[in-house]
């Protein structure tokens, strides 16, 4: 319904009187469309803030403990996490061409693309919950037998003269304290990263959520060229998503990849 | 955004854009195994900014709307949340940290006397 | 609310249905502002009564009242209420709703189903941090520093953040709904340059509560997640930093106190016109500084932090933009003074209100500017002088202009007027006892009174001074009790009102009192200027008798 857009927590007034007609406070039907359209938008905006304190966080730490940052992002799946950012491409891609179909009144095509809209995205999420199990393995959990030093997580022998390791090897004092220094500040690296991610994935549920209603609105035939607006909007907060997936990606997995640093 | 239901953005253009974000995207990766230096993180960062650029231009048609207020609020989100950024950095930019560099521990600096604080 | 035989059978928001379902599934925005007054007045008791117990403590040198503990919780609680659950929803979620749709000639905000969903989750939010007071409160302090809230508290931390949390959803949610209205449901004719001031600051604030409260969010969210997984982001002893705790809280924190203040100076600018009988002084510059004080007010955020651990390069960026905030602020001090020059002014009880404002707030604001004097904050920070100045503005700036506000409209919101005689009488005395109570803390402080300390029995001699702080605030609390009642009474007993008794302009003024539920029979179409006193008759004596 046109004034009951997306908001990341399901509405109160979860009734949809999905019918396009004009609710009484509005003039016309292109204001109430408006309306909704700078509603949703100033709502991203207030979602580029809520993410951006935790990039403030990443990068005030990232800064002073590169080393342990980078060492951290390469124990992440580079190759499964640029084919998740494409599969949240796809995505993004076919919830525009569903608004697309919308606007041109094809109403099987819209349900089609729509539930490839929350294909792709359950596919992202569920590599996600791969990727997060195999943090788990190599106890990369914060707090959760977490353990970069030896064992299955190990960060320190691919990454030793990066990390400092080689200068203070053969000082066992100095090698310790810089193991445990490294077990800390990577700890805040793998904190911030699923502290990040989870985010996003919480931000990604609930948009399957959304368009899981969204879609049967479509199937019941309620878009149509004229009207629209709910779809339009869903679509902005999926591809709003999207973006913050965009920056996450290079940030998380990529701070430093070039090979035998 | 909103009036745009007018203009429908033809299903070529969206298929261009596609590929164009797929292409970025693998080509970002791929960059990140090169050595630039300093430049990878600049370079990461361009293109993650020119792709969220064509999703907000094309897919959130910001590119077709004219209404000022869209662009208006993502220049003002994404402009506070540079000032946040920035702000907080001119206190950890300028914080001393010489005497510990490799294990980059942070050591500030007392405002009374300008010296380091005991840690 | 109640409807009395007595009242007009013409139908207005209040009589329009009936039943309790009708006022909790309203979607009428005068409603939900009702529903927000009973809300936040519970709140403020609530407040207040943890202010209450720190004062009472403050009364000998000795901690002999509450355990040390428990006083921790008492000033972390009655800061936390007041700042979280009082100030910053209650102009906007009472005045700003009930009124922005009506002074712009809309028939209610652009999602009226998102407003009762706010209120809502302030609802649940207060629930939860009710049920935190219940269950051992919490001790951190109303800033909620970091190690102490994320690792050290034995207190309820991770239920009074994620109250607040949620509480801010409803902010949120307030300043789309409002900053949506003024883009998208003015009537025809009422340009930007035509609204009302009160409109203009209430934009201001919504954006300042769209852009700066999901910073606090996550911010809270981060200290919950690391409290409940013992994480380390802001454990310095596992290379965490705790002051960047203090960034991500104040860079909201400290534009807050903006969402708290701008709102009272919409009021202000709407009574002061009203009661000199003029046209504001410099309109444009009134509503630009509004937008000043919100912009300007996201770039000084550190000056909370200055002995916190910053560079000294920071704090003297921080410093030298906390001196430019001041200025838009003075600036409508100027413009009002200005406003009353050679008007026709009468004393009023909402003008009581608004004048005590402008000393207030310019006591406040001022002692602000040596705060932000790096030299000066050293000696007085966490001390009794930066309570005092956050107590004249907040308490002397904002709740004397919420006060000022619910008077001046009372009559439109209840068609009632309230007692003239006690209005006056009550606003002098909260007057008088708030510098009773908050004047001696400049001096406390000044002399070196620490904040948040159970005992100072190591000075005793600061008693005098407490004492007299803690009389003032008795005082006080009768001038907050005495509006309460006679609100009530003039529901059944007050005069009936006019649709417009003050005379004053305004779109507001032109419905009904108390207004239809769609505000306008038909739309207003604004042909006229704001503030167009020169225009209206000059009444006799604008006030009402007694």
């Amino acid at each position: 319904m046109s004034d009951s857009h997306a908001i990341g927590e399901t509405p109160l007034a979860v009734e949809h009187e999905a019918r396009p007609e004009l609710r009484h406070h509005f003039a016309d039907e292109q204001q109430q469309r408006n309306a909704a359209s700078l509603g949703m938008w100033w709502f991203l905006g207030t979602e580029i803030m809520f993410f951006g304190g935790m990039f403030c966080a990443y990068l005030v730490y990232r800064r002073i403990y590169f080393p342990e940052f980078a060492a951290a992002s390469r124990s992440l799946d580079l190759i499964v996490g640029t084919l998740n950012t494409a599969v949240l491409i796809c995505s993004s891609l076919t919830v525009a061409m569903a608004v697309r179909a919308a606007q041109m009144g094809k109403r099987k095509l819209q349900v089609q693309l729509l539930l490839a809209t929350i294909f792709f995205g359950l596919v992202f999420l569920g590599v996600k919950g791969y990727e997060w199990s195999n943090k788990y393995k190599e106890h990369h959990i914060p707090t959760f037998h977490y353990n970069v030093v030896g064992g299955n997580g190990d960060l320190i022998k691919e990454n030793s003269a990066f990390l400092g390791i080689d200068k203070v090897k053969n000082d066992p004092v100095k090698l310790a304290a810089r193991e445990a220094e490294i077990q800390k500040h990577t700890q805040i690296f793998y904190s911030l990263y699923f502290a990040l991610t989870g985010m996003h994935a919480i931000h990604m549920i609930i948009g399957v959520g959304i368009f899981s209603v969204i879609t049967w609105m479509a199937w019941k035939g309620r878009f149509t060229p004229e009207y629209h607006t709910p779809l339009e909007i869903a679509g902005l907060y999926w591809h709003f998503v999207d973006i913050v997936w965009i920056y996450l990606f290079p940030l998380l997995y990529l701070i430093d990849r070039r090979p035998g640093a | 955004m909103s009036e745009h239901s007018e203009h429908i953005v033809p299903a070529s253009l969206y298929w261009l854009i596609f590929i164009i974000l797929i292409i970025a995207t693998f080509l970002t990766a791929w960059i990140a195994t090169i050595d630039l230096g300093k430049f990878n993180t600049v370079v990461a960062l361009f293109i993650a900014t020119c792709k969220a650029s064509l999703v907000v231009l094309i897919f959130m048609h910001v590119k077709y709307t004219s209404e000022k207020m869209t662009k208006a609020i993502l220049i003002s989100a994404v402009f506070w949340l540079l000032l946040l950024l920035m702000l907080s950095l001119t206190d950890y930019s300028s914080r001393q940290t010489e005497d510990n560099k490799t294990t980059g521990e942070v050591v500030p600096v007392h405002i009374l006397s300008g010296s380091v604080a005991n840690t | 609310m109640a409807t009395t035989a007595v009242l007009p059978e013409r139908k207005n928001y209040i009589n329009a249905e009936h039943g309790i379902r009708s006022w909790l599934f309203t979607t009428d925005h005068k409603r939900i502002a009702l529903l927000y007054l009973l809300s936040i007045t519970a709140f403020f008791f609530i407040g207040g009564f943890f202010a209450l117990l720190v004062r009472l403590e403050l009364l000998t040198p000795a901690g002999d009242l509450l355990l040390p503990d428990t006083y921790n919780k008492a000033f972390t609680m009655h800061g936390q209420v007041m700042v979280f659950f009082f100030l910053i929803p209650s102009i906007p979620a009472v005045l700003g709703n009930f009124l922005i749709p009506i002074m712009i000639g809309a028939k209610d905000l652009a999602f009226p189903r998102i407003n009762l969903l706010s209120w809502y989750i302030y609802i649940a939010a207060g629930l939860l941090y009710l049920h935190c007071i219940f269950t051992g409160g919490v001790d951190t302090g109303w800033t909620f520093y970091t190690p102490y809230s994320s690792l050290f508290s034995n207190s309820r931390v991770i239920e009074a953040g994620l109250a607040i949390f949620i509480s801010g959803f409803s902010s949120i949610l307030t300043g789309l709904n409002f900053v949506v209205t003024v883009h998208r449901m003015r009537a025809p004719g009422m340009t930007w340059s035509r609204l009302p001031l009160f409109v203009w600051a209430h934009y201001a604030t919504s954006i300042i509560m769209l852009l700066g409260t999901p910073v606090i969010a996550i911010t809270l969210v981060l200290v919950v997640l690391e409290r409940a997984l013992n994480l380390g982001i802001f454990d310095a002893s596992r290379g965490g930093d705790p002051v960047l705790f203090q960034h991500l809280f104040w860079f909201y924190s400290h534009p807050a106190v903006y969402i708290m203040i701008l709102p009272s100076m919409g009021i202000v600018s709407e009574i002061v016109t009203c009661f000199s009988r003029k046209r504001v002084f410099g309109y444009n510059f009134v509503a630009m500084s509004s937008i000043a004080i919100a912009v300007i007010g996201f770039l000084v955020w550190a000056h909370h932090m200055f002995v916190a651990g910053i560079s000294l390069y920071a704090a003297l960026v921080f410093s030298f933009l906390s001196y430019l905030v001041a200025v838009p602020s003075a600036i409508k001090v100027f413009n009002w003074t200005a406003t009353m020059y050679k008007g026709s002014i009468s004393f009023s009880t909402p003008m009581l209100y608004a004048l005590g404002f402008i000393g207030l707030f310019t006591i406040g604001g001022l002692t602000g500017l040596f705060l932000a004097c790096l030299g000066v904050d050293v000696h007085v920070h966490d001390t009794y002088f930066v309570i005092a100045h956050f107590h004249y503005v907040m308490v002397g700036g904002a709740v004397l202009g919420y006060l000022g506000g619910m008077h001046f409209w009372w009559p439109k919101i209840s068609g009632r007027m309230y007692p003239e005689g006690w209005g006056r009488v009550s606003a002098i005395i909260i007057f008088i006892g708030f510098n009773l109570t908050f004047f001696p803390q400049f001096v406390l402080g000044y002399m070196g009174m620490p904040r948040r300390y159970w005992d100072y029995s190591h000075m005793p001699e600061w008693q005098g001074l407490n004492v007299l702080s803690t009389a003032g605030a008795s005082i006080l609390a009768v001038g907050y009790l005495l509006p309460m009642v006679y609100f009530l009474w003039s529901l059944r007993y007050g005069k009936i009102a006019d649709d417009n008794p003050w005379l004053a302009t305004g779109l507001e003024w032109r419905t009904p009192s108390p207004p239809p539920t769609f505000n306008f029979d038909e739309t207003p179409v604004v042909t006229w200027e704001a503030y167009e006193y020169d225009k209206m008759p000059l009444p006799e004596e604008v006030t009402l008798e007694r």
